[in-house]
């Protein structure tokens, strides 16, 4: 009897001695392939950004292994479904840390998900990017964690400056939905960077989720006509309202941000002079001529049937970037690659990006104007 | 002048909500049944619009026309279908509730599976540069709901005062009972007062697409219920008092959008409702009917 308890004491121990070893490895997988994780909302409500952003990622990845690889070897994309939940989310990280011992992280794809799987990596110092998640907060959980998209209130300084530059903008009014964080974000920061711009603000209105009549709001700024109208909205809403605005005869120009992206899905063709000669501002353009992005859109058509759209770009984007700094770091260590991807110069299907200290990305907003009911790319423009 | 415009602008969409709320307001005043499926006919009337309009290409007037005479067999039909037995069997006015409710939330569904619920966008139906009335602007489509709607609601009036069928209307509502013995067929009574009011909320939906040209199948919600304030602030079973109602609900609205307090305005609409109905409890045109045990 002694004997048996004995053995098993020691075996135990043994086992005990070992766990803290099994935990140890550091990323790197296997010898010959370098492993990437990534998170995304597979399924759920926002599943089609979700989905876009993972294809955008894969196609990021197929094209490098089929020019050999990062730093000899080929890369492995490891990826789950985090169903849009931050729980999931987090759980889904540890698996790829502890279990696919991945070197980098592409994800998450919404900003609360984001947040909280930032929070972890920041933990273990992993080298985190987000293609898509555009909370201030997410960067700033930790050194580590990075951002490919530009953020909200960096798109409402963008469009400010442009008004006052580009379009030579005095006056500016605003309509914004004031029940969504995102339009008020924007809003306000348009309009703070405006008095850097030299455009005064003569009128700032707001109107709530599920209105469709903005008379009211719109009869108010028409009284004080100004140059510019800024509709930091989304793209529903910008169709009920620059109709509105054609009807009460305001002659502003109309000024959006990534929000209008597909605005004119939602307006008739007879309706489309409302929004004729509106500029807004998005992460990409579709019809720009540069032809990385003319080939992306065609190898993602041909892979997935379906247009890509600014939330696969970015996908694309994030995982080169992270391909490009493990490249540059000459290895897949975590602090190796952060330092890499700190310092990176990287030119993607988004623009040329560089990050600032808060590792949120320095590059050019692409343009768009509307002319004769369809998009037409004018110019990358920085702040 | 913006004042001014303010109002009018008000009036417009006002006039919409009275063209609903008098749907409302004649199936209440003839069957004491508060159709809560009236704000999705709306709904079939702006779909049935699209479909005429922009899937087959058909010109406007003939949308309308197409589209009253939906809206009305759809009301009928609605009648018919989940509310007479229900009538004739003299069932709690509760169960007639829940089976409008019932109603309701059937035709969002049908509409939201047969055309996702994905906004469709409407054509511009009333192009034209906006009408000036002695200095004041007024946009197109403004002009056109207000003239429609004023308009309609007069031959209503008409209708129901001069017409026999309006007189078999106003007996039917007084007293059910007596009305059939008097020989009137108070089922087609019911019926007609359905499609009448059906029709008029096709035309509605046909102004409302004018002005706000996003259609998808929950539109009807906001609106009915507005429509339905508007009809009891007016007096239920009170044709003028819907009008009034919907005038007063929409300027009401645009004069608190414009004062600043978007966030507030439904608070404000149905502040007013409960101080309305906290004094003239029957609303403001209604007749207080007292039960004579």
């Amino acid at each position: 009897m002694k004997n048996k308890q004995r053995m098993l004491a020691a075996a135990l121990a043994m086992v005990m001695a070992a766990m803290p070893l099994a935990g140890c490895s550091k990323g790197g997988g296997g010898a010959d392939t370098i492993k990437i994780g990534g998170l995304a909302p597979l399924t759920g409500n926002v599943s089609v950004y979700g989905i876009a952003t993972n294809n955008g990622a894969q196609l990021a990845v197929e094209a490098a292994n089929a020019k050999g690889g990062v730093l000899g070897k080929k890369i492995q994309y490891v990826y789950y479904d985090e169903k849009g939940d931050a729980t999931e989310a987090v759980n889904a990280y540890n698996k790829l840390v502890q279990n696919d011992e991945v070197v980098g992280l592409v994800g998450d794809v919404t900003s609360v998900p984001c947040i909280a799987v930032a929070q972890e990596s920041a933990k273990d110092g992993l080298p985190m990017i987000t293609a898509t998640g555009t909370a201030s907060s997410i960067t700033t959980a930790g050194e580590n964690v990075f951002r490919a998209c530009f953020t909200d209130p960096y798109q409402g300084q963008v469009m400010s400056e442009y008004s006052a530059k580009k379009l030579g903008a005095k006056t500016a009014a605003i309509l914004y939905n004031m029940a969504d964080d995102y339009s008020s974000g924007v809003a306000e920061a348009f309009e703070k960077e405006s008095k850097a711009a030299g455009i005064t603000v003569v009128e700032k209105q707001a109107y709530q989720n599920n209105d469709v009549d903005f008379k009211s709001q719109l009869q108010t700024i028409k009284g004080k006509n100004p140059d510019i109208l800024f509709l930091p909205v989304y793209y529903q809403d910008v169709a009920l309202i620059s109709v509105q605005a054609k009807q009460l005869g305001i002659k502003a120009t109309l000024m959006g941000v990534d929000g209008w992206d597909g605005v004119l899905e939602k307006i008739d063709k007879s309706n489309v002079s409302a929004v004729d000669g509106a500029y807004f501002c998005s992460q990409y353009s579709a019809e720009s001529e540069d032809p990385a992005v003319q080939q992306f859109i065609k190898d993602y058509k041909a892979k997935y049937k379906a247009e890509p759209n600014m939330f696969a770009v970015l996908g694309y984007d994030a995982m080169n970037i992270m391909l490009e700094s493990i490249k540059n770091a000459g290895s897949t260590d975590s602090e190796k690659v952060v330092d890499a991807m700190k310092g990176i110069k990287f030119k993607g299907l988004t623009g040329d990006i560089t990050f600032d200290k808060d590792r949120n990305p320095v590059k050019s907003a692409a343009i768009t104007t509307i002319h004769d009911g369809s998009y037409k790319f004018v110019e990358y423009f920085k702040k | 002048m913006d004042f001014l415009s303010q109002i009018v602008n008000g009036l417009g969409i006002g006039s919409i909500y009275a063209l609903v709320a008098l749907g409302y307001s004649m199936v209440y005043g003839i069957v004491q049944l508060i159709n809560f499926a009236h704000g999705d006919i709306i709904m079939v009337g702006a779909y049935v619009t699209y479909l005429i309009l922009v899937v087959g290409g058909a010109p406007l007037w003939a949308a309308v026309v197409a589209s009253i005479l939906f809206c009305a067999l759809a009301g009928v039909l609605i009648e018919r279908l989940a509310y007479r037995r229900l009538l004739s069997q003299n069932a709690p006015r509760i169960s007639l509730l829940i089976t409008a409710i019932g109603v309701s939330i059937f035709l969002e569904n049908l509409f939201q599976l047969l055309f996702t619920s994905s906004a469709k966008s409407m054509p511009n139906l009333f192009p034209g540069p906006p009408v000036s009335l002695g200095g004041l602007q007024v946009g197109r489509v403004t002009a056109i709901t207000l003239v429609t709607s004023i308009t309609l609601m007069l031959l209503l009036q008409l209708l129901v005062s001069r017409s026999k069928i309006g007189k078999a209307m106003r007996a039917t509502s007084e007293d059910t009972g007596a009305a059939k013995l008097m020989g009137i067929s108070t089922e087609m009574v019911v019926a007609f007062t359905f499609a009448v009011g059906s029709g008029l909320a096709a035309v509605g939906a046909v102004l409302y697409c004018g002005a706000y040209p996003l259609i998808n199948p929950y539109m009807g919600n906001l609106l009915g219920l507005k429509a339905f304030v508007a009809a009891v602030l007016g007096g239920i079973g009170s044709i003028p008092g819907a009008m009034f109602g919907g005038f007063l609900i929409g300027v009401a609205e645009s004069l608190t959008k414009a004062a600043g307090g978007s966030q507030i305005t439904d608070a404000v609409v149905f502040g007013i409702l409960i101080l309305v109905l906290l004094c003239r409890p029957s609303g403001l045109f209604g007749s207080n009917v007292r039960e004579k045990v």
